[in-house]
């Protein structure tokens, strides 16, 4: 077997970065090949370049034996690369077949030539066991079906090359189950696969061979049957980490905060809905209790009620006891209550203020930050140089950096410092390690953790099934605004909270949630 | 002669200079306020005339207060200033209704409404100049010796009151707990949100905030004793949309600000020079339209350079890294 794309030292700068520092990438034909790497260790940047969106400051790339020069999306079709994107390209009022022709449009005399084309998807969508619906809209059908199409469109225009960026991020287990045996089925009919992700067990799965970067540097590529997930981790971070979170087994303590009846209703495409029905539940000092569930199935909606941010339409919350429902934020803020929200810069960070600035949020109407009205900017200063120590928070200028000019994982470092400074009795983390790198995502576990042994009560959602089992005490899973199952994480798996995250299961006890 | 005309008469020019900075940088410390905390005030231009009315309805009718008079006067302007910016703030913290659009609409009511009163009252409509009478002696704003100082010139303490109201939104918004609050709300009001401030209160007070500072502008320029009054005239006051041109050069910060109006009211006292020249008046206003656009520009200039030099030194830096 040759090779089929040959990227051969590829080097590529940014102003004050290198994302790729002389890295290869040698695809075989009808491989499945992973690229692994933390955030910012180079992936996209290398998959826009073999994409055309970008231009390699040096080195060359072979498709098929062949050099070539791709200079845009176009050229990289013509040559047969296609991709599906993170986030789907689709146009969300055409039906599936409509999407699929998109660009590629059959015409005749001016007129589309819908019947031809259908017939050539239909074909397609057998050979490779696609099922999908070619006349619903896009709209209409499961994040998962609308993946498909994606693949569907790559194989429409005849790429035998494709490239999955982090495509099981919005799935379900069972549907990556699914995804897994389509990539084997393309791969067994000759197309080449190139798999970026940065989950181990999914390239222990499908891959045959990984490419491993790290900090744009090319680490090396290995065979995936003969290398232990301990090693790709080694490899990809460079140092040894541990995957499973170290903790004692919870102590928990009384209620401290309970929620009651719980229910919202907000407009989505113009229907008044309940996102969040007959919600109860309660969280005890001392442990972590994680709400698991689907992108989309009231989490968001349930935890901004909580906190305040929207106001329920019925229902009860009491913080260590009080009804706290019609309590301003602030009051709740000041009570107790912390909150580390889904979107740090939407909710969690003023990013043209500073480091310093946003390390008071919260609290600079309190002394001694503040003095008769004035902002007392010693004292600021004080609590944020404590912070940055205590937290490791990294950026430019210390305290007096905005926030914007800040990397990702240091803004929510700063978050999470602000957040547990405030000796809260309940906090409240929503996905706290989304789109961080492997080492910020251990530690800020680690900081959960040591909460929970302080006697704190967390509550924690999250979308990634490893976080939910690692970590916490007790699960809730929410499903279509409800919670449908309490469980154990160490009587239960991934699958089994797979199905009830998906709706196809059911808990029956849930009387003392 | 636009540059240099200002000067050409000395202490009368820079003292009338002082004059006409006065209430363009009220009303662009309105603008730049309320642009700090998240709004855009084009209604400066009715709060300013509703201002105006307020402290020359007092100026003229309350002559009984004696040596207060002016004070009251102008905190009447101060007071109908901010009320007329209440109901836009209202509007945009509960009902989220624009507050450009209800801006504007404020702007001409207050232009009829300002109008209709002194047209309907006798006491204060001078029919045969078809304008407001002068304010009595008392209400106007005293010289504090600045008149001796600049010779001829229009100026009073009104500067004086235009700079103080430049430090105090200065201190407000950089140096106390209601302005981090009041810029956080403009920054990134879901931010302010969660963090717990009340930001519908916030929005209300800061548009009431930046309409007192151009209700003010407004008294400060009717009771300067210069031989100002509000004419029935079916035109937005002016000093609304000059105080925009002024908020953007001082890129609303109440120190540029200041600078800014100073700077305007430089050329535009030089542009009257240029009647000299037999210059038609609007072609005056053309060109001093286009210094202030390119003043702009150049701001803009500068801000590019300093980004593409900065990058430079980033990229040089991380080659002398990976060279090392």
């Amino acid at each position: 077997m040759g090779h089929i794309i040959e990227m051969l030292d590829i080097t590529k700068r940014f102003p004050g970065i290198i994302a790729n520092d002389h890295v290869n990438l040698q695809v075989k034909t009808g491989e499945i090949h992973t690229l692994l790497g933390e955030n910012g260790a180079g992936k996209s940047t290398l998959m826009s370049i073999l994409f055309g969106l970008y231009q390699p400051d040096e080195g060359l790339i072979k498709i098929k034996g062949q050099e070539v020069q791709i200079n845009g999306p176009l050229d990289a079709n013509r040559l047969g690369i296609g991709m599906v994107h993170q986030h789907f390209k689709l146009v969300h009022n055409f039906t599936v077949l409509q999407n699929i022709i998109l660009g590629m449009e059959t015409v005749k005399g001016g007129f589309l030539e819908m019947e031809a084309a259908r017939e050539k998807v239909m074909a397609l969508s057998q050979r490779y066991g696609l099922k999908v619906d070619p006349d619903a809209l896009i709209s209409e059908i499961t994040v998962g079906m609308q993946q498909r199409v994606e693949i569907l469109k790559m194989l429409y225009r005849d790429n035998d090359i494709l490239i999955f960026d982090e495509p099981t991020a919005v799935l379900t287990p069972q549907e990556i189950d699914e995804l897994m045996s389509i990539m084997k089925a393309l791969a067994k009919e000759g197309k080449s696969i190139i798999f970026i992700t940065h989950k181990l067990d999914e390239i222990k799965a499908v891959a045959d061979r990984c490419t491993v970067l790290r900090r744009g540097k090319f680490i090396g590529v290995v065979d995936v049957a003969s290398t232990s997930k301990e090693m790709l981790s080694e490899m990809m971070v460079g140092h040894k980490v541990n995957l499973t979170v170290q903790k004692e087994p919870s102590q928990p303590k009384e209620d401290l905060l309970k929620v009651e009846h719980l229910c919202v209703t907000s407009k989505r495409e113009g229907h008044i809905k309940n996102t969040v029905n007959d919600v109860s539940f309660s969280v005890r000092g001392g442990e972590i209790v994680c709400i698991a569930g689907i992108d989309g199935n009231g989490q968001t909606e349930l935890i901004q009620a909580i906190t305040g941010l929207t106001k329920p339409k019925s229902g009860n919350i009491f913080l260590k006891g009080q009804d706290v429902t019609k309590q301003s934020i602030r009051y709740k803020n000041t009570h107790g209550l912390s909150h580390i929200p889904e979107d740090r810069h939407l909710h969690g960070l003023v990013l043209d203020y500073t480091l310093g600035e946003n390390l008071v949020l919260q609290e600079y109407f309190m002394p001694p930050y503040q003095k008769k009205g004035f902002l007392n900017q010693k004292a600021i200063l004080e609590h944020a140089n404590a912070l940055i120590q205590k937290f490791d928070i990294r950026s430019g200028q210390g305290a007096v950096t905005t926030a914007r000019s800040m990397s990702g994982g240091n803004q929510q470092k700063a978050i999470i410092a602000r957040e547990i400074s405030k000796n809260p009795d309940v906090l409240i983390a929503v996905q706290p390690t989304r789109g961080l790198d492997v080492g910020a995502i251990s530690f800020i576990h680690e900081q959960l953790v040591k909460e929970r042994d302080n006697g704190r009560g967390i509550l924690l959602v999250s979308l990634e099934l490893e976080e939910v089992m690692n970590l916490s005490d007790r699960i809730l899973v929410m499903y279509e605004g409800e919670i449908v199952a309490q469980l154990n994480p160490k009587e239960t798996s991934i699958n089994e909270l797979g199905l009830y995250m998906a709706g196809s299961k059911r808990g029956n006890d849930l009387s003392n949630a | 002669m636009i540059l240099t005309g200002a000067l050409t008469h000395g202490a009368k020019g820079i003292g009338q200079i002082f004059y006409y900075a006065t209430p363009i940088m009220m009303t662009g410390l309105s603008v730049g306020f309320a642009f700090k905390t998240g709004l855009f005030n084009i209604g400066a231009s009715g709060q300013f005339i509703v201002g105006a009315f307020a402290s020359v309805y007092i100026g003229i009718t309350m002559s009984a207060l004696g040596q207060v008079h002016w004070l009251v006067a102008v905190l009447g302007s101060l007071i109908a200033g901010g009320l007329w910016a209440l109901l836009p703030g209202i509007l945009k913290a509960y009902a989220n209704v624009n507050e450009v659009i209800s801006c504007i609409m404020m702007n001409y009511i207050g232009m009829y409404a300002v109008n209709s009163l002194v047209k309907e009252n006798p006491i204060l409509f001078d029919q045969a100049k078809n304008q407001s009478y002068s304010v009595a002696q008392s209400a106007v704003l005293p010289k504090l010796g600045l008149d001796q100082l600049f010779a001829g010139s229009s100026i009073n303490s009104g500067f004086l009151i235009a700079i103080l109201a430049v430090i105090i939104i200065h201190i407000l918004l950089n140096k106390t707990v209601f302005g981090f609050e009041l810029k956080a709300v403009g920054l990134n009001h879901e931010a302010s949100k969660y963090a717990g401030v009340n930001e519908k209160r916030n929005i209300v007070l800061s548009m009431v905030i930046a309409g007192a500072l151009a209700g003010l502008g407004g008294g400060l320029l009717y009771l300067a004793g210069s031989g100002k009054h509000i004419e029935v005239l079916e035109v937005l006051a002016d000093e609304g949309f000059t105080g925009m041109s002024v908020a953007l050069l001082g890129l609303s910060n109440p120190i540029g600000i200041l600078v800014a109006a100073l700077f305007i009211a430089y050329i535009t006292e030089g542009g009257f020079y240029l009647q000299l020249f037999d210059f038609a008046p609007e072609i005056i206003d053309i060109i001093i339209a286009v210094i202030i656009y390119f003043s702009a520009l150049s701001l803009l200039f500068q801000h590019l350079i300093t980004r593409i030099t900065t990058r430079k030194i980033i990229k040089d830096n991380s080659k002398e890294e990976i060279t090392s």
